[in-house]
C-alpha cells in the first residue's frame, strides 16, 4: 500500500481464507477469523484450566481465576439480585470472550507477519451475534417470567397518565435500539483504535522512507503516540468488556425485576 | 465540486461528533471524581454506574466515528 503513497486502513478488517478458497464448491473454509477465534479460545481454556485445581491454599494462577469470576459474580449479584446466579454463564462467557479477544488482538505479533494478530471482535458479525444473544435472554426470560405483563417495562409506575402515553413510545425505542448499540460499542471501540494504530504505524514507515531531518521527528513523534495509543487500547478493551457484562446484566436485572 | 472531494468534508464533518463526545465522557468522569472526592466512602459502590454513564456518553461518539467510516468507505 505504501507503493502508492495511499495509506489503507482497512485492509487488517479482510477476512481471508487461510487454506483453501471461497467457492461454490466449498462451503467451509478456514478463515483467519477462524483461526484467532480458535486462538482466543485455547487461551482462555488454557486460563481456565490452569486455575480450576481446587486447592484449599490457592496459588497465583487459581487466585486470579477465581477473582476473576468472584468479580463477575459480585457484578451480576448487584445488578439482578438474588437470582442473578442463573446468569452468570452467560455473562462471565461474555465478559471472558471479549476481554481475551480485544487483548490477544491488540497483541504486536506482527513483527512476523503470518503472526499478525486479526481481531475478531473488530467484526460485528461476533459482538452482534453476542448482543442478540443477550436480547434472546432478556426477551425469553421477561416473557417467561411474566407473560404480557412484561410490557409494563416500558410504562413508567408512578408517572401521571398522559405522561405515560408520552414516554412509553420512547421507551419502546430505547428498547428495540439496545441490541444495536449494545454490539455496536466494543465492535466501534477496537475498530477505531487498529484503524488509528494502522494509520499512524504507516506514519512512521513513510516518514522513515522520506530520508530528512524532519521526517525523523514525524517517525519519533509517531512512534511515542502509537505506544500512547497502545496503553489506551489496552485500557479499553477491558473497559469495552466490563461495559458489555455490566450491561448485558442491566438489561437481563431488567427482564427478572421489571423496574 | 466533486464527490470524492465532498466525501472527504463530509467525514471530517462527521468526526466533529468524536469531540463532542469527548466532552460528554470527560464530563462523566469529572462529575464523578468531584463528588468521590467529597465522599471516598461512598465512591466504590457507584463505579458500576460511573461506567454506564461513560458507556452512554461514549457511543455517540463511536457513532460519529462509524459514520465518518460509513460517508469514506461505504459509498
Amino acid at each position: 500500500m505504501a507503493a502508492e503513497g495511499k495509506i489503507d486502513p482497512m485492509h487488517q478488517f479482510v477476512i481471508e481464507p487461510i487454506f483453501g478458497s471461497f467457492g461454490h464448491n466449498n462451503p467451509f473454509v478456514f478463515t483467519n477469523s477462524a483461526l484467532w477465534t480458535l486462538i482466543v479460545l485455547g487461551t482462555i481454556w488454557l486460563f481456565m484450566f490452569g486455575g480450576m485445581k481446587r486447592e484449599l491454599i490457592p496459588g497465583r494462577w487459581q487466585v486470579m481465576v477465581e477473582g476473576l469470576i468472584a468479580f463477575v459474580d459480585d457484578m451480576v449479584n448487584v445488578s439482578i439480585g438474588p437470582e442473578g446466579k442463573k446468569f452468570l454463564p452467560w455473562v462471565f462467557t461474555a465478559f471472558v470472550f471479549l476481554l481475551f479477544a480485544n487483548l490477544i488482538g491488540n497483541m504486536p505479533f506482527g513483527i512476523v507477519a503470518p503472526a499478525h494478530p486479526f481481531t475478531i471482535t473488530a467484526q460485528f458479525t461476533f459482538t452482534g451475534v453476542m448482543s442478540l444473544i443477550t436480547f434472546a435472554i432478556v426477551l425469553g426470560v421477561g416473557f417467561y417470567k411474566h407473560g404480557l405483563h412484561f410490557l409494563s417495562l416500558f410504562v413508567p409506575k408512578d408517572a401521571p397518565l398522559a405522561f405515560k402515553f408520552v414516554i412509553a413510545p420512547i421507551e419502546l425505542i430505547s428498547f428495540l435500539v439496545r441490541p444495536f448499540s449494545l454490539g455496536l460499542r466494543p465492535f466501534i471501540a477496537m475498530f477505531a483504535g487498529h484503524v488509528l494504530l494502522d494509520v499512524f504505524g504507516n506514519f512512521v514507515v513513510e516518514a522513515l522512507n522520506a530520508h530528512s531531518a524532519g521526517g525523523i521527528g514525524i517517525t519519533i513523534l509517531s512512534m511515542a503516540f502509537i505506544m500512547f495509543v497502545s496503553m489506551i487500547e489496552l485500557l479499553v478493551a477491558a473497559i469495552q468488556a466490563y461495559v458489555f457484562a455490566i450491561l448485558t446484566s442491566l438489561y437481563i436485572g431488567e427482564a427478572v425485576n421489571l423496574h | 465540486m466533486d464527490i470524492a472531494s465532498a466525501k472527504l468534508i463530509g467525514a471530517g464533518l462527521a468526526a466533529i461528533g468524536c469531540g463532542a463526545a469527548s466532552a460528554g465522557v470527560g464530563y462523566v468522569f469529572g462529575s464523578f471524581l468531584q463528588s468521590a472526592i467529597r465522599n471516598p466512602a461512598a465512591s466504590d459502590g457507584q463505579q458500576g454506574r460511573l461506567y454506564i454513564g461513560f458507556a452512554a456518553a461514549e457511543l455517540l461518539g463511536l457513532m460519529a466515528f462509524a459514520v465518518a467510516m460509513l460517508i469514506l468507505f461505504a459509498f
